[in-house]
Formats: structure tokens, C-alpha cells, sequence
């Protein structure tokens, strides 16, 4: 049973202009945590905003449980739980006020719902009678998120939860979402960052409003075509140059302290796979570089993404 | 029913906590009816006048003090030329100037007929016009008095004279309150209805929070009478603050007519100022937006309405302009039902046509609405 299915989604912009979805389809399973990963501007709100009924699409088809989102937007908007990436609350009512207010839209309490969210709004309670508006941005993240389940919804919307939000509530706001999973509801979690993708059950790459791949992390990264380098040396920029210029290398971008290489095909078959790293460094040390480190790694999601780019 | 009165609670939760707000819908109103009646009083006083008597005599000293005691002339100075007392005007330190020719008494008993000369400066228009006519009725007056006492009896009785008595219908006094104050309490209901409305809703559409709501089964007709109930709630406080607190207790205006028939069209009225404010807040996507065009409306509303002019005097074309302006009408019914006591019957125009605006306003708003919602 799937809980969302698009299909061939199109939505555009300014007069046809701008593609923001161009073409997606991809599915979510039923009690599934499912990715959206993708940078700004990737379409990412967008098929957000579609599948919660805010927007028509310009063609295609979607569903949420079943539910077609042109004919049955009414019963969506009963079972779905948003969170809007921009802080949408009433700054102007308590943190207590908002949540009741929200039960009370969807004709239920708070206490009638209050074991779902008791873990979430335990955290926040000590903050109760202040202003939305005068709450950090973790804890305005949490209320957001109770606010989103108060009315216990099968599906849930998150757009990117975690922009703005440092380290350690980010690591927190995952764990809820894990707990929630644990509850049944099937959440689907959009976020521009790749190092969060792995803590989905499946993942869709969303570049320029297309997919490009949708399986889980594992998988993605199993798939990656070639094998990957991690090459450090003094002077990193020349070295990137360098490297760019080579004829051997196909690809090279920086990542964090190293750079990333592949190697072309033809490299490949006719160097043993041991001897690649000692033939890299090799190479370099003879340009001139000192402290050269070559390693092969393991690929992350980032580096299926920008391979996965480059393809299309 | 139940969701709207959440959301009404809401909103009125959220209006109360307004630190900003709040005092500008319970204390403006207040302050606004307290000062615009005093600054759209048509009636001059001190006009600044400049006396040059050349002739010295009793006469001419009675004449001055006629003038003076008038109430409405400030005696600015008493220059011996008519060439200095002109530099006073000049100089914006005197307004009129009324010249005593030499021999003047002599010659008003021995000649009859004598001239004067009055200078007027015309720069403030509607002051040189009463200024003048103040001085020739004071002139006028000072006349016939002369020739009662210097005719001989008999022959007073044979003057031809038509009197002329005036009887000042429902404004006994002719007091600019009682005409300025019921229109500028109009005005203050229309800022109310329009441009907080607009404003309020928009805040909802630039925070984000109506996309919130609209997630939610709330419906768009819920979502739109939590929007307009409360401001129809504090429009007709506003209303009622100002009619029975200031009107009543500072310019002692007690409305003859039928006080139920006063709320009856200004509901019908908020509603379709109130519609207007839904239509602003349709077409603006921020509260700077929509803060432009309903300032945009309430301007031409306000300078249109017969507020301050009388509409006969405006150009056929913008009559036209001031009859397609619901803030006339309420006008002209809030003064006739305040000062005239007019029935149903009277106002029966104005009530048809204010409900083709609501019905007009509304529509085309909760079309808009559809349209970009």
C-alpha cells in the first residue's frame, strides 16, 4: 500500500516559464520514512505544497492514501499533518494557545492526542505560556512539529525541519522522527542536507525539479558507478587545478579538508585497483606537491548526487 | 460552527494582545473626533485688519469701534497711509484693509453720499470672501443707523425696505459640530472596516500562518466570517464609543432620529466596507501593499464623500465620482437620521443602494479569493 504516489507531477511558474517540478513521479510507502533530498530551488516545497493541497499542479497525477489531491482535497487536509518550511505558527498566541488552537481546527483536544506529542511537548512545556514568536529556533521547530500531529495524522509533511537549526536539535529532531515512525505514520521529510539522507528508509535525489534516482541510501550509494578518491596535499586549490588538468582523473571537486576524484574508465582497466592509490600519489609527488594522502573511499549521498548531475 | 468560534476566539485573543492595536481602535477614534471637528470649522474669526482713518471725527471713531466689536476682527494696527498699512498686508501681518477718507464726517453730512475703501487679500480665498462680506454687513449696518438718525422721522416710514429672516431648520446655530462630527464618526468606521481588515488578513498571508489554516479542514467561508465578524464587532464599538461618548458628552449631539435604524444601515455599511478590506487583502501579498491601496481608497473616499465640501459644487464628473462612493451615502444617512430624525422611508435609497455595494464588494472579493487561493 502506497500512502503518496505521483505521477509524471508538472508544475511551472511565471507563465510556464519556470519549471519547478518538471516530471517527477515517485512513491511512499505506507509507515515509511521517505527523503526528499535536494539543494534550494530544487522543487522540493513545491511537491510539497501540492501534496497538502495548497497548490494545484499544471498536470499529473498525485495522491496522499489514496486520496486524489484535485477531488479529495478536503479528506487529505483531515489526515495530513504539515510543517511549512518557514516558521508558520501565531507568534502572537502562547505556546500552549497554538496547540490548542490547532486541535480545535481539526475538532479534536489536545489531551485526546496529548501521548503522540507528549515526548515532543514535554521538552517545550516549561515554555508554555510564552509567545511563539519569543522561542528559539529549536523549540519553535518542536511546536511546529506538535502543532503538525496534534490532530494525529497518518501522513505527515515536514519541509526541510531542520534549515536554520544547529547540530544537536537536528540530531534531536531526527530521533523524534524515528520514534514516530516507530508509531505508524508515514512521514515524508524534505532537507538540503545530504548527511541526513541516510537516516531515511528510502531517499528521492530531486535536481532542478526532477528525480533523479529514488531508492534507499544503501542502495544509492551501491550504485555508484566508480571508484572514488580522496586526495589531500599542500596547496589545495593548485592541486585542484592540477588534477582537473590530468588526464587520467575525470572528475574532481573539493569536499571538505580533501579533494574528490574519479578516474577515467580507460585509467581503470589498466591499472590494477591495489596499485591506484600509489600510483596517484606517485604522480603527484613528481608535480611538485608535499604531505600528498591518497585514499579510496566509500562514496556518500553527496557524491551519488553530484555524479548523478553530471549524468543528466 | 464550533471551528468558527475557535477562530473568532483566536482573533480576538490575538487583537486584545495587540499593544499597538488595541489603543489605535479605542483611543483614536477619541482623539480624532476630539480635534478634526475643531480644524473643519468653516467659520472665520480674527481676521487681521489694518484701520486707516484719515478723518478723525466721532464718526469715523464709531465706525472703527463697530468694527472691532464685532468679534470678527483683530485690530492689527492703525497705520496713518494706506501705503503702509498695504505693507502690513504684505508682510502677512494684516488680512484687510478699510481706508477713512479725510473729511468723512463733514462730507457724510453735508453731501450725503460717501465712499470707503476696503483691500482685501485674497491669498486664503474663503477668508478674503467672508472677511468682505463681514465688513459690508458691518458697514451695511453702521448706514442705516446714520439714517435713521439723520433722516427726519416721517420720511423713515416711506423707505421701501424688505426684511429678510432666516430660519435655520434641524442646525438652529449653524454649528460646524453638529454637521462635521456624525461625518468625521463616519470616516472612523470606514478606516476601521477597510483598512484593518485588509491589513489583518494579510499579516496571516505574509507570516505564513493562512497557509497553516488552509492545511487544516478550516473552510474558506469559516476562515473569511472569523475574519470579518470581529471587525464588524469593533466598528460598531467604534461607532458606538464615539456617538454616545463623544459626540453626546463633548458637543452635546443626541441623534433625533430612530437609534435602531442608525445601527441597522451601519451594519449594513460595515459589511461592505468590510468586503472592500477582503478585496484589498485579495489582490496584496504584503501588509505594505495592501497599507497603500486602502490608504489609495480611503483618500478619494474621504475627499469625495461631501465630508468636508458639498457635493453640489463639484463638476458633473465627479459628482458621478462621489455617487459611486459608499462613504456618501453613510454619510448622508449617519447626518440625516443624527440631526434631521429621518425615517425608514427617507433613507430607503441609500439603504438599497449600500446593499448593492456589499453584495457587490463581496462577491467580487470571495471570487478573488477563489481565483489566487
Amino acid at each position: 500500500m502506497e500512502d503518496v504516489m505521483i505521477h509524471n507531477l508538472v508544475k511551472t511558474y511565471n507563465k510556464q516559464t519556470v519549471k519547478a517540478v518538471n516530471d517527477v513521479s515517485l512513491t511512499v510507502r505506507k509507515g515509511e520514512l521517505f527523503g526528499l533530498i535536494g539543494p534550494d530551488g530544487a522543487g522540493k516545497s513545491s511537491i510539497f505544497r501540492i501534496l497538502t493541497t495548497l497548490m494545484l499542479p499544471d498536470s499529473g497525477l498525485a495522491s496522499v492514501c489514496g486520496l486524489d489531491i484535485r477531488k479529495d482535497y478536503k479528506k487529505i487536509r483531515r489526515i495530513a499533518g504539515y510543517m511549512p518550511g518557514k516558521f508558520s505558527l501565531y507568534q502572537d498566541l502562547t505556546v500552549e494557545e497554538n496547540l490548542h488552537f490547532f486541535a480545535a481546527v481539526f475538532l479534536t483536544t489536545v489531551r485526546e492526542n496529548y501521548d503522540l506529542v507528549k515526548d515532543i511537548y514535554e521538552q517545550i512545556e516549561p515554555f508554555k505560556t510564552r509567545r511563539a514568536g519569543d522561542l528559539s529556533g529549536g523549540m519553535k521547530q518542536k511546536l511546529a512539529l506538535c502543532c503538525a500531529l496534534i490532530h494525529r495524522p497518518t501522513i505527515l509533511f515536514l519541509d526541510e525541519p531542520t534549515t536554520g537549526v544547529d547540530a544537536v536539535s537536528r540530531k534531536e529532531f531526527w530521533e523524534m522522527l524515528k520514534r514516530l515512525k516507530e508509531q505508524g505514520i508515514t512521514i515524508m521529510v524534505s532537507t538540503p542536507y545530504m548527511d541526513e539522507a541516510k537516516l531515511c528508509d528510502r531517499i528521492g535525489l530531486l535536481q532542478a525539479g526532477s528525480i533523479m534516482s529514488v531508492d534507499s541510501p544503501d542502495q544509492i550509494i551501491r550504485n555508484y558507478p566508480h571508484r572514488l578518491f580522496a586526495v589531500k596535499a599542500e596547496g589545495m586549490s593548485r592541486l585542484q587545478q592540477v588534477l582537473r588538468q590530468s588526464m587520467i582523473i575525470k572528475s574532481c571537486y573539493s569536499f571538505g579538508d580533501y579533494h574528490h576524484v574519479t578516474l577515467q574508465e580507460e585509467t581503470l582497466k589498466t591499472i590494477d585497483g591495489s596499485e591506484l592509490t600509489e600510483r596517484l600519489t606517485n604522480v603527484l609527488k613528481q608535480s611538485g606537491f608535499i604531505d600528498v594522502e591518497v585514499k579510496s573511499i566509500t562514496p556518500g549521498i553527496e557524491d551519488c548526487f553530484i555524479d548523478l548531475m553530471k549524468q543528466s | 460552527m464550533r471551528t468558527l468560534k475557535f477562530l473568532l476566539q483566536k482573533e480576538f485573543r490575538q487583537i486584545f494582545r495587540n499593544k499597538a492595536l488595541l489603543p489605535l481602535i479605542v483611543i483614536a477614534p477619541i482623539v480624532q473626533l476630539l480635534i478634526l471637528p475643531l480644524a473643519a470649522d468653516y467659520e472665520v474669526r480674527n481676521i487681521n485688519l489694518s484701520i486707516v482713518d484719515q478723518d478723525h471725527s466721532s464718526m469715523s471713531r464709531d465706525l472703527i469701534s463697530k468694527v472691532t466689536s464685532s468679534g470678527y476682527f483683530k485690530l492689527a494696527d492703525y497705520s496713518p497711509s494706506f501705503d503702509k498699512a498695504f505693507r502690513q498686508v504684505e508682510d502677512d501681518r494684516s488680512d484687510l484693509i478699510l481706508e477713512i477718507p479725510p473729511g468723512f464726517e463733514r462730507n457724510l453730512i453735508r453731501e450725503n453720499p460717501q465712499q470707503l475703501f476696503v483691500a482685501i487679500n485674497a491669498v486664503n480665498g474663503v477668508k478674503a470672501g467672508l472677511g468682505g462680506s463681514y465688513l459690508s454687513q458691518i458697514i451695511r449696518e453702521y448706514n442705516n443707523n446714520i439714517r435713521q438718525q439723520w433722516l427726519p422721522a416721517n420720511k423713515t416710514t416711506s423707505l421701501p425696505a424688505i426684511e429678510i429672516t432666516n430660519a435655520n431648520w434641524f442646525n438652529p446655530h449653524m454649528s460646524y459640530y453638529l454637521f462635521m462630527v456624525p461625518g468625521i464618526l463616519a470616516i472612523l468606521v470606514t478606516i476601521v472596516g477597510s483598512y484593518m481588515c485588509a491589513l489583518n488578513i494579510v499579516k496571516e498571508k505574509e507570516l505564513g500562518t493562512i497557509e497553516q489554516i488552509n492545511v487544516t479542514p478550516v473552510r474558506k467561508y469559516q476562515f473569511i466570517l472569523g475574519k470579518l465578524i470581529p471587525f464588524l464587532v469593533i466598528g460598531i464599538f467604534v461607532f458606538s464609543a464615539g456617538l454616545f461618548g463623544v459626540a453626546r458628552l463633548v458637543y452635546g449631539i443626541i441623534p433625533v432620529g430612530n437609534i435602531l435604524l442608525l445601527y441597522g444601515f451601519l451594519v449594513v455599511y460595515l459589511v461592505a466596507i468590510l468586503g472592500l478590506g477582503l478585496l484589498i487583502s485579495t489582490f496584496a501579498s504584503t501588509q505594505q501593499q495592501a497599507m497603500s491601496v486602502a490608504f489609495f481608497f480611503i483618500i478619494i473616499f474621504m475627499l469625495m464623500s461631501g465630508l468636508f465640501t458639498p457635493l453640489d459644487g463639484m463638476p458633473h464628473w465627479a459628482y458621478i465620482i462621489s455617487q459611486c462612493n459608499p462613504v456618501t451615502y453613510f454619510i448622508e444617512v449617519v447626518r440625516m437620521i443624527i440631526l434631521k430624525g429621518s425615517g425608514p422611508e427617507d433613507i430607503k435609497k441609500h439603504f438599497l443602494i449600500m446593499s448593492g455595494f456589499g453584495i457587490l464588494l463581496n462577491v467580487l472579493a470571495i471570487w478573488n479569493y477563489r481565483k489566487t487561493g
